[in-house]
């Protein structure tokens, strides 16, 4: 077969897969609605605020509750004690207060 | 139309069988290609399902989550400020959540423990979340001990474990009466951890939270806005690690670029000068390595975003899990469902196919434009 | 059929290393025949040759092709008729090292949008014609210098032209692939193809296939033999 054939196959192929795929994504939503209505349910009536990510310290686990010091606990110039930190960005809480400053 | 469309195939013909003349330089190109791709899709659709995720749950997060703080730090909040907030207008339940974290030492994890109203918890019981049955090996009837503030032992009963379809809220969590909350971790009744604050009007919300502030000089007020916001910046692209492989990502494809645009080969230029004498056009030429850029571009990125898909919805981030658990010991299963950004997946596309396509082209540029006649001398 | 008035190519133009290769050539290449431009290496007939052949445009002068003016055309339509009207065997082979014998060979009609299951069958037809066909699918470094010549021949008829120009096409070829040679070029004479070559090489002006020889020296043509 030509070559210019093969590579439009090969194309086609790949494009029917992630065709399948994007379908497979359509289909997981619609399925996993129960479930997430459910997650929702859960939340709500346990009043939760974090969903459960990073489990190595509080400010990982609870981030959008994290006090203004926790991440830098010692000092502030305390290095980052866990990986998931440099993933994850300050809280926006910590950087806003509902306190009128004068 | 046709003759349009022979031409290109023929072209692509040509273009083909150039590129498998230098199969393993170029397989190695379209691979390391393909790779960059996977990680950056990868990342991509794992933090865009993730975030998506949690901004449908926490839509039903409390609305306002009041806080006392003391020297910069979370504390214990007397139970006596319900009645206050209560008092201002607008609000329509205040209730007191009583949560905390348990180190088991046993496995070296840190459980969440929550008060929670449920039928299956009385004093005695408790719900745990997969990822403590499956740390623990416990199940329903098993039951788990606690180390009290007073350097006691009480076992719990499990009555359920939440299944793991719930793991990516309920992965740690342990429900738990206000009792033995209280026996384990010695807190006052006088006291709550925090308060959860639910409004008549969403659209109050900001002028409730100042006039709580001004009521309690001592607290914080969180807003479901903000929780959500924090989830919205999770993974941000500013974060490190994301940081590190998109640099390393768009490092690769100058390197990539690179070697396109420092021009061609004398090899190269000499074939050029050949198609040229046989008859090709200068258009001709240009057509060629356009061809030739997208051929690899194109089979890495759809390679890669397949490949991506996979990793991230059928093996669940796989290769990024010890990235993402740190040095957690509890890691939930993650069974995210897939969301999808179509905008990111394009933009991704344009990212990647379209640089490598013009960085082919435009070094070429010179070369075709050559006289036929160079060949001749 | 073609002809050429009072041509001038200068090379480097307002440089130091300003060089005429063709001072002031008029000449005439009746159709039909084999015309040969004889002359030593610097004497100009390659860029005679380049100059007829559409590949390059002279300085001052000008060519008329089928009574067809073509000095001022633009390049698409210059490379239109190159395209259609000549075939090339150049002296060094220039075969595209990698791919096989008979793609090389196919190479001039892929941009002309022609179905590529023709250009193959006319492309094996050419090759059986030839004596090459167990070839074909060789790659082009791993030919020997007949082979690789008739190849080019293969290459410079793929797109039916009607002119031929050959430049030192016995360069690199022993007596006896020389005088092969020659005998494709009667061959191609009697399928009613004109010919064009460039040789100093005795082989082929002596011969008899030739009609006409051409002697150039620095630039000039110095009277017509038949």
């Amino acid at each position: 077969m030509r070559k210019s054939s093969l590579f439009f196959v090969y194309l086609f192929i790949q494009t029917l897969v992630l065709g399948g795929l994007f379908a497979h994504a359509a289909y997981r939503q619609k399925t996993d609605e129960g479930f997430l209505q459910e997650k929702v349910n859960l939340v709500h009536r346990l009043g939760l605020t974090d969903l459960c990510l990073f489990t190595e310290a509080s400010y990982t686990r609870h981030p959008s509750l994290a006090d203004f010091h926790t991440a830098f606990q010692n000092s502030p110039m305390a290095l980052e004690h866990f990986p998931s930190g440099s993933i994850m960005t300050p809280p926006q809480a910590t950087k806003k207060m509902y306190d009128k400053v004068d | 139309m046709t003759k349009w469309i022979e031409r290109h195939r023929n072209i692509l013909d040509f273009t083909l069988a150039s590129l498998l003349r230098r199969k393993r330089k170029n397989a190695a190109l379209v691979s390391v290609y393909t790779l960059i791709v996977f990680l950056l899709a990868s990342v991509l659709l794992f933090t865009y399902a993730l975030r998506e995720e949690a901004s449908i749950l926490l839509q039903q997060a409390p609305e306002m989550i009041v806080q006392k703080l003391v020297a910069g730090r979370q504390e214990p909040i007397p139970v006596a400020y319900i009645e206050q907030i209560k008092a201002v207008r607008g609000v329509s339940s205040v209730k007191p959540r009583l949560w905390g974290y348990y180190y088991d030492p046993i496995v070296g994890a840190n459980y969440t423990l929550l008060v929670a109203e449920d039928p299956l918890i009385n004093p005695g019981s408790i719900v745990v979340g997969e990822g403590v049955s499956r740390l623990r090996f416990v199940s329903p009837s098993d039951s788990l001990e606690f180390r009290t503030f007073q350097g006691a032992t009480i076992e719990l009963e499990i009555k359920k474990v939440f299944s793991s379809e719930f793991g990516v809220v309920s992965s740690d969590l342990i429900l738990i009466s206000a009792d033995d909350f209280r026996r384990v971790f010695g807190t006052s009744e006088e006291y709550a951890t925090d308060l959860a604050v639910n409004v008549r009007n969403p659209k109050e919300l900001p002028t409730i939270a100042l006039k709580v502030a001004e009521l309690l000089p001592d607290t914080r007020q969180i807003l479901r806005e903000e929780l959500l916001r924090t989830y919205d910046a999770i993974f941000n692209w500013r974060g490190g690690i994301l940081l590190a492989i998109l640099f390393g990502g768009v490092l690769a494809f100058i390197i990539f670029a690179w070697d396109k645009a420092s021009g061609l080969s004398v090899e190269e230029k000499k074939e050029i000068g050949i198609l040229k004498a046989i008859g090709w056009e200068t258009s001709d030429i240009i057509r060629m390595k356009f061809w030739e850029g997208l051929v690899v571009s194109l089979s890495s990125f759809l390679m890669g975003l397949v490949l991506a898909y996979v990793h991230v919805f059928f093996t669940s981030f796989m290769l990024f899990e010890p990235v993402l658990k740190g040095w957690a010991v509890l890691y939930p299963e993650f069974k995210i469902t897939p969301f999808i950004d179509g905008a990111q997946v394009a933009s991704l596309f344009f990212l990647t196919v379209v640089p490598y396509a013009v960085a082919t082209i435009i070094p070429s540029w010179r070369a075709a434009v050559v006289d036929p006649d160079s060949v001749m001398r | 059929m073609i002809e050429l008035k009072d041509i001038r190519k200068v090379f480097n133009s307002g440089k130091p290393n300003e060089f005429a290769a063709v001072q002031g050539i008029s000449l005439s290449i009746e159709a039909g025949k084999a015309t040969v431009l004889k002359g030593p290496s610097g004497s100009g007939k390659t860029t005679l040759l380049s100059l007829i052949g559409c590949m390059a445009r002279p300085t001052s002068g000008r060519i008329v092709l089928f009574d067809r003016e073509i000095t001022s055309l633009p390049e698409r339509f210059l490379t239109e008729i190159r395209r259609k009207t000549f075939g090339f065997i150049f002296q060094q082979f220039n075969l595209i090292r990698g791919i096989t014998a008979l793609e090389n060979a196919m190479l001039p009609a892929y941009p002309l949008g022609e179905k590529f299951s023709s250009i193959k069958k006319r492309g094996l037809h050419l090759f059986e014609l030839f004596n090459i066909s167990q070839k074909a699918h060789s790659k082009a470094e791993w030919l020997s210098g007949g082979e690789a010549q008739r190849v080019t021949i293969v290459r410079a008829l793929m797109n039916n032209p009607s002119i031929i120009i050959a430049d030192e096409p016995t360069a690199h070829l022993d007596t006896k692939l020389s005088l092969e040679f020659m005998d494709i070029l009667e061959k191609l004479k009697e399928d009613g193809k004109t010919l064009l070559l460039a040789s100093h090489d005795p082989l082929v002006y002596e011969s008899k296939v030739v009609d006409r020889v051409v002697n150039v020296r620095d630039g000039r043509i110095e009277g017509a033999e038949e």
